[in-house]
């Protein structure tokens, strides 16, 4: 029998693969990169590109990623697909006008974290739940 | 027949009212259905980053990443998702709780907090209490995207890396099932124990291709993410799931106010006619 190995594909939105194949060809940075069973740990980047994995019978798959990154384990392959297209400035410019919008409105009045005021006001609403709670339960009862 | 048309006012308006929460709560419930399947979708991703992580933690690597080791805390980090919207029950104000408890702790160790709120409520929250909220996203809607999650994560990576936070935590509602979410404070890096558990067999390292710190910063960074998106698409379920149990007890309430209301009124309706017909009665006596 063929050794095998297992490749899991996901991207943070879903799982595109996951099983056992012969083969995984991935568009890694430096070139593209074959993996057989028993490769030796290899940690890397992926280009945008394509995917292939030779299943058991000899059938090929492919799937699409827009980069992301690949783990292999001797047995176990990994990879994280990104899923849209990513650039450094754009995680900048979003990183930036959370910034911003933080800012706009605390800009005058930063002092001390009020801990009291904080509790007092959550004792409130607390308060205020548990007594529609109670008033609930009474009504149910009486 | 004072007072009766008061009270078929009154019952008018509580009905409407009841037609409006029992419309948000069947909102809610088709919505919360979507948001738990996004959950369960994003689910592999961190599962699998998760494990990975787990890997390097092992690896006999040559570059040691300050994500990975625990160092003295003088300031943390904290990542605060909450919701936009009000009307969902007691869920912020429980996660909030949880939060301040938290923060007290670390105050009276001496430990500084800079915050990062996702949602509106968080944020006005903070705003209102002088925390130090250093960034800020909302109004992600139903079914937050990947995207959404990256400028707050970077402006809290980039504080960690910097040195300016030692360790960022991640605070948001745990999606238990319909009825209960539980508050939750996680620690996001350094990655803790939990996280790099399994245990390590022999010494090896990866080869890596091209640089192993960048790489490894990037494994950490997009774990950081997947982590908090994670967050989100689940405490948007906490959201749906906490507002249906609110607005049904809401209807439930509004209909046992009409039944009362509803004999009050025909209590009145009968004493005004009880009233009219004896003085018809006593009228004819008269004659």
């Amino acid at each position: 029998m063929a050794m095998t190995l297992h490749v899991d594909i996901v991207s943070a939105e879903k799982e595109l693969f996951s099983g056992a194949v012969e083969m995984v060809t991935a568009p890694g940075e430096l070139g593209e990169l074959g993996i057989l069973p028993r490769h030796s740990q290899l940690l890397t980047r992926l280009k945008p590109g394509q995917v292939r994995v030779r299943l058991l019978g000899g059938e090929e798959q492919l799937f699409y990623v827009s980069g992301g990154l690949l783990e292999v384990q001797p047995h176990v392959v990994t990879i994280l697909s990104d899923t849209a297209e990513r650039a450094r400035d754009l995680d900048e410019v979003a990183a930036q006008s959370a910034k911003q919008r933080a800012e706009q409105v605390i800009a005058d009045s930063r002092s001390e974290f009020e801990f009291a005021r904080a509790k007092v006001e959550l004792a409130e609403a607390i308060a205020q739940l548990q007594t529609i709670a109670k008033l609930r339960k009474q009504r149910k009862s009486g | 027949m004072a007072g009766a048309k008061e009270i078929r006012t009154k019952i008018k308006s509580i009905k409407s009212t009841q037609k409006i929460t029992k419309a948000m709560e069947m909102v809610a419930a088709s919505k919360m259905r979507k948001a738990q399947e996004r959950m369960r979708a994003a689910r592999p991703y961190a599962t699998k980053i998760r494990n990975v992580i787990s890997h390097l933690a092992h690896a006999y690597t040559e570059y040691r990443s300050p994500g990975l080791v625990e160092r003295e805390v003088k300031r943390v980090g904290l990542i605060v998702v909450s919701t936009d919207r009000g009307l969902c029950g007691g869920l912020n104000t429980n996660l909030f709780k949880t939060v301040i408890v938290a923060m007290q702790q670390w105050r009276n160790q001496g430990v500084e907090i800079d915050i990062c709120t996702i949602g509106t409520k968080a944020f006005q929250f903070f705003r209102r209490l002088k925390g130090n909220v250093v960034a800020h996203v909302s109004h992600l809607g139903d079914a937050p995207r990947f995207e959404d999650v990256l400028g707050p994560v970077k402006i809290m990576a980039d504080a960690f890396a910097e040195g300016r936070v030692d360790a960022i935590y991640l605070v948001y509602n745990e999606f238990v099932n319909t009825m209960s979410q539980k508050p939750r404070i996680e620690q996001l890096v350094p990655v803790t124990a939990e996280v790099q558990e399994t245990a390590p067999t022999h010494r090896w390292d990866y080869i890596y291709e091209p640089d192993p710190k960048e790489l490894i910063e990037l494994l950490l960074r997009r774990y950081g993410e997947s982590v908090v998106y994670q967050a989100l698409v689940e405490n948007v379920a906490c959201e749906m799931a906490s507002r249906m149990v609110a607005m049904k007890s809401a209807t439930d309430n509004a209909g046992a106010l009409i039944d009362e209301l509803q004999l009050i009124y025909n209590k009145a309706r009968q004493a005004s006619i009880t009233q009219e017909l004896a003085e018809i009665v006593g009228g004819a006596a008269a004659v």
